[in-house]
C-alpha cells in the first residue's frame, strides 16, 4: 500500500437532513447535521476503519461517499473525478466500481430471489458476463470465493443462517469487480462465533483482490483487527484519524481516549485494572451541536474559557491527526 | 452462606409446528448473596429462556417447564401467577435489553415507577412520588423531580435503561437479573450503566445475574461464569479460571475467536482470527450425544457422538471449575484463550 494514491476523497463534505416543518406556513426548525464538514482520504488498497457511536454520522458518511445519499455541501472524488454533480448516466459506470456490504443480511436480500439471482443481479444491471451460461458460471465462481457451495444457488435467503446470508451479501458486492467497498457494520448482527468467520473472509478478499475498504463499525476491537488506519467520528465530524495502532494505543483526542477505555477487553486480569473513562451525559443533538468544540459538553479535559471555534484536524506526532484545542495551534 | 437462588435440572421446551423445541436441557446453578453470576451464550443457547422460566414469564400454553428453582427457600417452578408476581420485583428484579419496548410509551416515567412501588406496598401518593424521585436520583438521572413527568421517548437509550433499573430497584430485590441490559447501548453508555450497577450492587448488597453474549463485559464484572450451549451449561468456573484455563472446546473456541483491542500488532501483522466451523444445532433436532460434537475440533469419535458428557470437575484440584466434555485439556497444553 502506497500512501499518496488516493482512491476516495471527501472535501468539506456535508449531509444535512432538513427537519419537517411543524405545520403549514411554518418554517423548518433546522436540520440534522449528520455529516458536518468531513475531510477524508482513502488510499488505494487500504482499509480505513470508521468508528463512532450511534448517531455520529458514520453510516451517512459511508452512504454519501457512494452517493447513496446526496451531499448537501462539499465534494466527493472517486479516483480523481468529482462525482458530486455527476449525472445519472455517468454515475452508473461509477456504481460498478463501488459496492456496499450491509449490516443486516436478513433485510438486505430480497426474500423472493434465490441467492443465485441476488448474486447475479448486479451482472444483469451492469451488462457483465452476458448470457445465461456465462452468468451462471460467474455466480458459481463468486459463491466459491466467499466460501459458499454453488449447489445452494437455487435456495432462498430464509434457508440460510445469518453468517451464510452475509456471505451472499459479500458475493453480491463483489459481482461487479469493484475497487471500493463500504462495509457498514458487516458483523454487528452476527453471533460471536460467526463474526470471526466473516471478519477473516473480508480481510482475505481484500488482500487477494486488492480491494479498498471503508469498514464502518461501532466495534473498535473488530476495527483494529481489519483496519490499516482508523477514523473516529463524533457528532458529524472526524475528531481523530491515523494509523490503527496509534489511534488504538495512544489516542490523542479525549473522545477517542474515552471510547478506547470503554471497550471491554476479554481478559479479566487486564479488564479489572484498566482505567475506564466514564463520560458524563449523552451525545448532544446533531440538530444543534454545541458551539466551539462539539465534544466540550462531555469532555473530561475541557478547559474554560475554551476557544469559540471548532478545532480542526492537525498532526499530532507522525502517525495521526486530532481535532482538539489541547494540541496547541488551531486553525 | 446458602444461595439466594438455586436452580436444579431446569428443562424448558416449546411446542412448535415443527416439533418440540428443547431450548433448556438440564441447567443447574446457584446464585450466592451479593455475587455477580454471568450466564454467557450465543443466540438460541437458552440463556434468556432460563431466566424467564425461573420467573414464570414464558407463555404457558406452549411451554413445558420442568425442574426446580428455589428462591429464598421458596420453590418457584409451577407456582401460581399471584405468588410469582410477589416474587418478581420484590425478590427478583429484571432489566431487559431494549428499554424502549419494556417501558410503556403512553405513561410517564414517574407513573411507571410508582406502579412498581405500589405493587409491593401501600403508601400515600405523595410518599410514592418522593420515593420515585429518589430512585431516579439514585440511578443517576439529573433533575429527577422534573423527569418524573417525562415520557420514555423523551429520554435517550441510556436514560431509559436507567429508568428500567430504577423500576427494578423499586421493590428492593435480593437478585437483579440483567438480560443483555447493555447490548443495545453504545460502549461509552454501556460503561456508565456497568458502573451504575456495580455501585448499586455495593449499596444494596444484591446479587446480579448478568445474561450476555459479551465476553469482554463478563471479564470486567463477573465473579462466576456459566457458559451455555444448546440449552446446557457446558462450563462453569470462577471468572479468572474460565478465561485463563477454558476447558470446554466451545469456550476455548469463543475466547480465541475474539479480536483484541489491546493487541499491539497492526491489522496486517495479525493472524486471522480463530474460527469455529458450523452452527449451533436446531433445538428441534438435537444430536444424540454431545450437542457440540459436529463443531468440535477435539471430538473423540464414538463416545462424543452417542453419549452426553456430564458437567464434571476439570481436575481433581479444581472442584468448582467444571466442564461438560470428555476431552481433557492437560496442564501442559496452554489454552489458546491465554494470549
Amino acid at each position: 500500500m502506497t500512501q499518496g494514491d488516493v482512491l476516495v476523497r471527501a472535501k468539506s463534505l456535508e449531509v444535512h437532513f432538513p427537519l419537517p416543518a411543524p405545520g403549514p406556513f411554518r418554517s423548518s426548525p433546522g436540520a440534522v447535521r449528520a455529516v458536518d464538514g468531513v475531510d477524508l482520504e482513502i488510499f488505494r488498497g487500504e482499509t480505513l476503519g470508521l468508528v463512532g457511536e450511534s448517531g455520529c454520522g458514520k453510516s451517512t458518511l459511508g452512504n454519501a461517499l457512494l452517493r447513496l445519499v446526496e451531499p448537501t455541501g462539499g465534494a466527493v472524488e472517486f479516483d480523481g473525478t468529482d462525482v458530486t454533480g455527476m449525472p445519472a448516466r455517468e454515475l452508473r459506470a461509477l456504481r460498478r466500481r463501488t459496492a456496499m456490504v450491509f449490516q443486516d443480511p436478513f433485510a438486505s436480500l430480497d426474500p423472493r430471489f434465490t441467492v443465485g439471482e441476488s448474486i447475479g443481479e448486479p451482472l444483469v444491471i451492469h451488462g457483465l458476463h452476458r448470457g445465461r451460461e456465462r452468468r451462471r458460471a460467474r455466480v458459481s465462481e463468486l459463491m466459491e470465493i466467499v466460501g459458499l457451495n454453488p449447489d445452494l444457488r437455487n435456495r432462498y435467503p430464509h434457508e440460510f443462517s445469518g453468517g451464510q446470508r452475509q456471505r451472499v451479501g459479500i458475493a453480491r458486492a463483489l459481482a461487479g469487480e469493484p475497487d471500493f467497498i463500504v462495509c457498514d457494520e458487516p458483523i454487528a448482527s452476527l453471533d460471536v462465533s460467526v463474526q470471526a468467520q466473516v471478519v477473516n473472509l473480508l480481510v482475505r478478499l481484500q488482500r487477494e483482490l486488492g480491494l479498498t475498504y471503508l469498514f464502518v463499525s461501532h466495534d473498535l476491537a473488530a476495527v483494529r483487527q481489519v483496519a490499516d488506519r482508523v477514523a473516529v467520528m463524533y457528532l458529524g465530524r472526524v475528531v481523530e484519524i491515523g494509523d490503527g495502532v496509534a489511534v488504538g494505543d495512544e489516542p490523542q483526542h479525549p473522545y477517542t481516549e474515552a471510547l478506547v477505555s470503554a471497550v471491554p477487553v476479554p481478559v479479566p486480569e487486564r479488564e479489572r485494572v484498566r482505567e475506564r473513562i466514564v463520560l458524563q451525559g449523552d451525545i448532544p443533538s446533531p440538530t444543534n451541536p454545541p458551539s466551539g468544540c462539539r465534544f466540550r459538553t462531555r469532555c473530561p479535559r475541557v478547559f474554560e474559557p475554551g476557544p469559540d471555534h471548532d478545532p480542526v484536524l492537525q498532526p499530532v506526532g507522525s502517525r495521526q491527526e486530532a481535532a482538539c484545542h489541547l494540541h496547541g495551534v488551531t486553525g | 452462606m446458602s444461595p439466594v437462588l438455586s436452580v436444579r435440572d431446569l428443562r424448558v421446551a416449546f411446542r412448535t409446528g415443527g416439533g418440540l423445541a428443547r431450548v433448556v436441557n438440564g441447567v443447574d446453578f446457584d446464585v450466592e448473596p451479593g455475587e455477580t453470576l454471568a450466564i454467557v451464550g450465543e443466540s438460541g443457547s437458552g440463556k434468556s429462556v432460563t431466566s424467564l422460566a425461573v420467573l414464570g414469564l414464558l407463555p404457558q400454553a406452549v411451554t413445558e417447564v420442568h425442574g426446580s428453582a428455589v428462591f429464598d427457600g421458596d420453590e418457584l417452578i409451577g407456582r401460581s401467577e399471584e405468588h410469582l408476581r410477589r416474587v418478581r420485583g420484590a425478590g427478583i428484579g429484571m432489566v431487559f435489553q431494549d428499554p424502549m419496548t419494556s417501558l410503556n410509551p403512553v405513561l410517564t416515567v414517574g407513573r411507571q415507577i410508582a406502579e412498581a412501588l405500589q405493587a409491593h406496598e401501600k403508601a400515600s401518593d405523595r410518599a410514592v412520588r418522593t420515593r420515585a424521585a429518589e430512585l431516579l436520583g439514585e440511578v443517576g438521572i439529573p433533575d429527577p423531580q422534573g423527569r418524573l413527568r417525562a415520557y420514555p421517548h423523551q429520554l435517550s437509550g441510556g436514560m431509559r435503561q436507567r429508568v428500567m433499573i430504577a423500576i427494578a430497584l423499586a421493590g428492593n430485590p435480593q437478585v437483579l437479573i440483567a438480560d443483555e441490559a447493555t447490548t443495545a447501548l453504545d460502549v461509552t453508555v454501556q460503561a456508565q450503566i456497568l458502573e451504575l450497577i456495580e455501585r448499586l450492587q455495593g449499596e444494596h448488597g444484591m446479587a446480579v445475574v448478568w445474561i450476555t453474549h459479551d465476553l469482554g463485559v463478563v471479564a470486567g464484572i463477573a465473579d462466576h461464569v456459566i457458559v451455555m450451549y444448546a440449552g446446557r451449561c457446558v462450563e462453569e468456573a470462577a471468572v479468572d479460571d474460565l478465561y485463563s484455563r477454558p476447558s470446554h472446546p466451545y469456550t476455548r473456541g469463543l475466547l480465541s475467536s475474539l479480536p483484541l483491542l489491546d493487541d499491539p500488532r497492526s491489522a496486517r501483522e495479525r493472524d486471522p482470527l480463530t474460527t469455529m466451523p458450523g452452527l449451533p444445532p436446531d433445538p428441534v433436532a438435537l444430536p444424540e450425544g454431545c450437542a457440540f460434537y459436529p463443531r468440535c475440533v477435539y471430538r473423540l469419535d464414538d463416545r462424543c457422538k452417542t453419549e452426553v458428557p456430564p458437567l464434571a470437575p476439570v481436575a481433581a484440584a479444581a472442584e468448582n471449575h467444571r466442564a461438560a466434555t470428555f476431552y481433557r485439556i492437560d496442564a501442559a497444553d496452554e489454552p489458546e484463550g491465554q494470549r
